[in-house]
């Protein structure tokens, strides 16, 4: 080991301890303090119920299941329509004019109401119209209010991707004699949705957070089940298995797009 | 213009108040290879990208072997895919191997498929060099790599005619040498060719004619010993006085 080596094997010796004992302050900190609060014995007796918690975890995760099924569908339709306003934006021809209109008033609309109003609206309003079974049901016409307002933000990522690759290459692409649809399809998209792959991403999470709203307008989905048992048990435990359960999917979701993405680059350089 | 295999006449163009072409005309024989020189902002890209049609022209006429390809409303795909460009920047889509950037064009403008055009493809490779790099993305190549794939990018479409537009104006000095070994190549090969370029020692020893800009006009052309040996004009001298003066 030379000189170099031996200086920089101590300084990354030194940052692991400074790390190590830093993270355990903070950690013993939280433990030690937040139980000296006064409200903690209650606080813990209603949020952190270790019976309550093993009791509920088994049906809570059942019921988590409607969300990754509504999720599940949701998602291709999201970047279907998504993908669909994107160009539509970005159509150049003058008969397809309305077209573009019609695509920036629907993303202003959409991204400018709250989802939980969206999916009250549309949840609540268009079974209103007296339409018979299975049309009226909440599964569908709250997953139509998820649809329209993702792809909404869908459409604008993926845009501001198109926009983002150099003219060069359409100009490459042009010289070559391709169409202005075979340049978008095979010269400009793919390149587009690689570079808004994280922002989707996130856009996904998001998502995946958001289904849980439809509990509002009635599917006993995983939020809706741990308000049954807050009632049913007047403990507030279920709130928190139901979050623990989320973050144990959006979590390894998000590590493994990264993943995906980081052994994607390195393919290409 | 029944000879010529491309014929400029007063071809003029503007951007806004900045009049880059001021009546360009040229003739290009079969089989010729013109340079076109003159200081960066002379003309000669805007030249190059006019021909093809990638910028409307103002004025003027363009005819390739005989057809007016500058009719406002002509449908330009088919005429592009007669005019190969390669440019500075060599513009490869970077997602797509060296391989796919070359077949790319073939399957969806000329309807080409299956193996008689990767045969055809990797032939080109071979001839240029490349054939081990086929498989490779942009990004993996050097930038003589990627000019010449570019290169072969033009190629694969058959073009009647190349235009090259500066392309190792962007190469690192070691690598000019391979992408102009390839215009030699396609020199012997009789491709006929128009490049704008800053290489005067290429210039003179390959190019069957040089044409001079100047402020968006040609303003002296001949054969290059006439046009580096004996300028008539004086902006020609003075130009070329100040490109060939020696280095320290």
């Amino acid at each position: 080991m030379n000189r170099r080596q031996a200086y920089e094997a101590a300084q990354r010796r030194r940052s692991l301890t400074v790390a190590g004992i830093s993270t355990l302050a903070v950690v013993a900190a939280v433990f030690l303090l937040v139980p000296l609060a006064p409200g903690w014995p209650a606080v813990r007796a209603s949020f952190f119920d270790g019976q309550v918690f093993a009791e509920t975890f088994p049906t809570l995760l059942r019921a988590f299941l409607i969300d990754v099924m509504i999720f599940a569908w949701s998602v291709p339709l999201i970047l279907g329509l998504g993908l669909a306003i994107a160009l539509a934006r970005g159509a150049r021809a003058p008969a397809l004019f309305p077209l573009r209109i019609f695509g920036a008033v629907y993303v202003d609309i959409f991204r400018g109401v709250p989802v939980v109003l969206t999916i009250y609206l549309i949840g609540f309003g268009v079974p209103g119209l007296g339409l018979p079974r299975p049309w009226n049901s909440p599964y569908i016409w709250g997953t139509v209010a998820l649809v329209l307002t993702y792809s909404a933000y869908v459409a604008e990522v993926l845009r501001s991707g198109i926009e983002s690759v150099h003219a060069s290459q359409r100009n490459a692409a042009i010289c070559l004699g391709l169409t202005e649809r075979d340049t978008m399809r095979y010269v400009i998209l793919p390149q587009a949705i690689r570079r808004v792959v994280p922002a989707n991403m996130n856009m996904l999470v998001a998502l995946q957070k958001d289904v849980a709203l439809l509990s509002f307008i009635g599917p006993v989905e995983i939020l809706r089940q741990a308000g049954i048992y807050k009632s049913l048990l007047a403990n507030f435990t279920p709130y928190v298995v139901a979050a623990v359960i989320f973050l144990l999917v959006t979590v390894p979701a998000t590590r493994y797009a990264d993943y995906l993405l980081n052994r994607d680059r390195d393919a290409r350089s | 213009m029944p000879e010529a295999k491309l014929s400029l006449r007063g071809v003029k163009k503007s951007f806004d108040a900045n009049h880059v072409l001021r009546g360009i005309d040229l003739e290009v024989a079969p089989g010729e290879m013109i340079c076109l020189i003159g200081a960066s902002g002379s003309g000669k890209s805007t030249l190059l990208r006019c021909i093809n049609q990638l910028e409307p022209i103002d004025e003027g006429t363009v005819w390739l072997d005989g057809q007016d390809i500058s009719e406002p409303g002509l449908d330009l795909g088919p005429v592009r895919r007669r005019i190969g460009i390669v440019f500075q920047s060599y513009n490869l889509f970077p997602h797509m191997t060296a391989l796919e950037n070359v077949l790319l064009a073939p399957r969806r403008v000329l309807n080409e498929q299956g193996q008689g055009l990767e045969k055809r493809a990797t032939a080109l490779f071979e001839r240029f060099g490349l054939a081990q790099h086929m498989r490779k993305y942009p990004d993996q190549l050097s930038g003589g790599q990627q000019q010449r794939v570019a290169v072969i990018r033009a190629l694969a479409m058959r073009p009647e005619i190349m235009l090259f537009d500066e392309i190792t104006a962007a190469l690192d000095p070691e690598l000019v040498g391979e992408v102009l070994a390839v215009l030699r190549q396609l020199r012997e090969e009789g491709m006929t060719m128009l490049l704008a370029t800053h290489e005067m020692g290429f210039a003179r020893e390959l190019a069957d004619r040089v044409c001079f800009m100047d402020g968006g006009v040609i303003v002296e052309e001949g054969p290059p010993e006439q046009i580096f040996s004996a300028p008539r004009v004086a902006r020609t001298q003075s130009f070329l006085r100040s490109v060939l003066r020696p280095t320290l």
